[in-house]
């Protein structure tokens, strides 16, 4: 027994160190995926691209779009929810690993496209975009607060602000899983 | 040096005074959504100032234990009115509450004789269930529905009797449903309510003859002013069944969450004729402290 642990030692610390240069992610077959480099996402798996993808329909009139400064107010707006809830202790590990160049791109899509401000919404479904996440309703009240104090940040008038969540909320059975 | 510090604590004083700082005061997380854990009830049931919603009190959500408490006063002319009580909200699913309800009589005591400043006093056991729906999320014309039943223990029950109530306990029970409209930043409550209580039992319940429940009507109207404001209306239907000339009830209220613990409801409340004395109009004031 002695002998045959000795001379597995011996082997373990004999063996030949590994070839340098060898190129491990091709020979265990990962792909490295890469950022687009004019847009600086990552590649996603095709879709069908609807605007029914956006949850719900577009607000008439263009007086909420002004209300949230227009394109540039909301591109703003989406990104510093993203932001604010990056750091938000409360909900910050669900968006770890995810592509946040591109969910702030899609998040401004949907409110553009949601509050009028003549957008098309590219991202998918909030089903499939959310399946995986196992979101509770906590998550999504604590996602609603960053978006308010967002809101807040760019003085959008406090009614204007609930008819963006009046487009959000129904979209909950979608996005609460768990 | 010391200067300097004592005007930094001033500063930062002023600054946990200050509305526009309120983002800032310490406070301990819950998962609501502010204000949407409603406000505390004369029955220490969540809901307006007066009337009970489908609300669960405390700030936990569908994995949490919420507590809520409260004290209460109104000034009425003849009266005096204090209630406090606790409540728990059990994954936003069930709230089990209790609360004291303390009746001045004021001069009103002397002249019917049962002595000046007699207080009138009750124990409030509810117990509510939120059947479907959601106040804020999914389908915006399913309103969250809630039932409950709320146990009224009159701790003067010869008065009771005397003014010609059958019994000194009562059971209500409620079905409420209750809709944040976010695209008109508009809460609307209606709760339908089976009672057989006096003037919410402090009279007692029913009569003499026997009367019955009675199906009675509540209804509330919030308008949002910002995350922390609302002001808005209430509505309370009641029976007579002492033929004293009982009238239904109404509120105008205001009611801010000073930290997302603390909330204030201030209310003109018109509670009509209270034992033949008219005109019992007046202020509400109420304190919440929710977790």
């Amino acid at each position: 027994m002695f002998v045959l642990t000795a001379a597995a030692i011996v082997a373990l610390i004999g063996q030949q160190a590994p070839a340098q240069g060898v190129d491990w992610d091709k020979q265990f077959g990962v792909q490295e995926k890469v950022r687009d480099p004019k847009t600086g996402e990552f590649p996603v798996d095709p879709y069908t691209q609807s605007n029914a993808n956006a949850g719900a329909t577009p607000v008439k009139g263009e007086s909420l779009a002004r209300q949230f400064g227009g394109q540039p107010g909301i591109r703003r707006l989406a990104e510093r929810t993203v932001e604010l809830s990056e750091a938000d202790p409360r909900i910050a590990a669900i968006f770890v690993s995810h592509d946040m160049v591109r969910l702030k791109r899609t998040l401004f899509e949907q409110f553009c496209y949601l509050l009028n401000a003549g957008c098309n919404y590219t991202g998918r479904d909030m089903k499939t975009a959310h399946a995986q996440m196992g979101l509770r309703k906590a998550d999504l009240n604590a996602l609603v607060e960053n978006l308010q104090k967002a809101m807040r940040e760019q003085k959008v008038p406090f009614a204007a602000q609930n008819r963006l969540l009046a487009k959000l909320a129904p979209m909950s059975k979608d996005v609460i899983t768990r | 040096m010391i200067k300097k510090r004592i005007l930094a604590a001033g500063l930062s004083a002023l600054a946990l005074t200050s509305p526009a700082y309120a983002d800032d005061v310490v406070s301990v997380p819950g998962d609501k959504l502010l204000l949407t854990n409603g406000v505390t009830t004369i029955e220490g049931t969540s809901g307006g100032g007066m009337v009970t919603w489908a609300t669960i009190a405390g700030r936990e959500t569908d994995r949490g234990i919420g507590v809520s408490t409260h004290v209460t006063v109104i000034e009425l002319p003849d009266y005096g009115w204090e209630s406090h009580g606790l409540s728990v909200g059990i994954a936003n699913r069930i709230e089990l509450s209790y609360a004291r309800q303390n009746f001045d009589t004021r001069n009103v005591g002397a002249a019917l004789g049962i002595g000046q400043n007699y207080k009138l006093n009750q124990d409030v056991y509810g117990a509510k269930l939120r059947l479907f729906g959601d106040l804020v999320y999914g389908n915006p014309l399913l309103p969250q529905v809630s039932v409950g039943l709320e146990y009224k223990h009159n701790l003067d029950r010869p008065i009771a009797l005397a003014v010609g109530a059958a019994n000194s306990e009562g059971t209500d029970f409620t079905l409420s449903a209750t809709k944040l409209f976010l695209a008109r930043s508009l809460l609307v409550d209606t709760t339908l309510r089976l009672t057989k209580a006096n003037q919410n039992g402090l009279l007692g319940f029913g009569n003499a003859a026997d009367a019955g429940y009675s199906l009675q009507f509540e209804g509330s109207l919030g308008y949002q002013l910002s995350r922390r404001a609302v002001i808005g209306g209430e509505f309370r239907t009641k029976p007579d069944n002492l033929g004293l000339g009982e009238k239904n009830w109404f509120d105008l209220f205001g009611a801010y969450a000073l930290t997302d613990n603390v909330t204030l409801t201030a209310a003109y409340v018109d509670l009509g004729s209270i034992a033949t004395f008219n005109d019992q109009r007046g202020a509400f004031l109420s304190a919440q402290l929710a977790f």
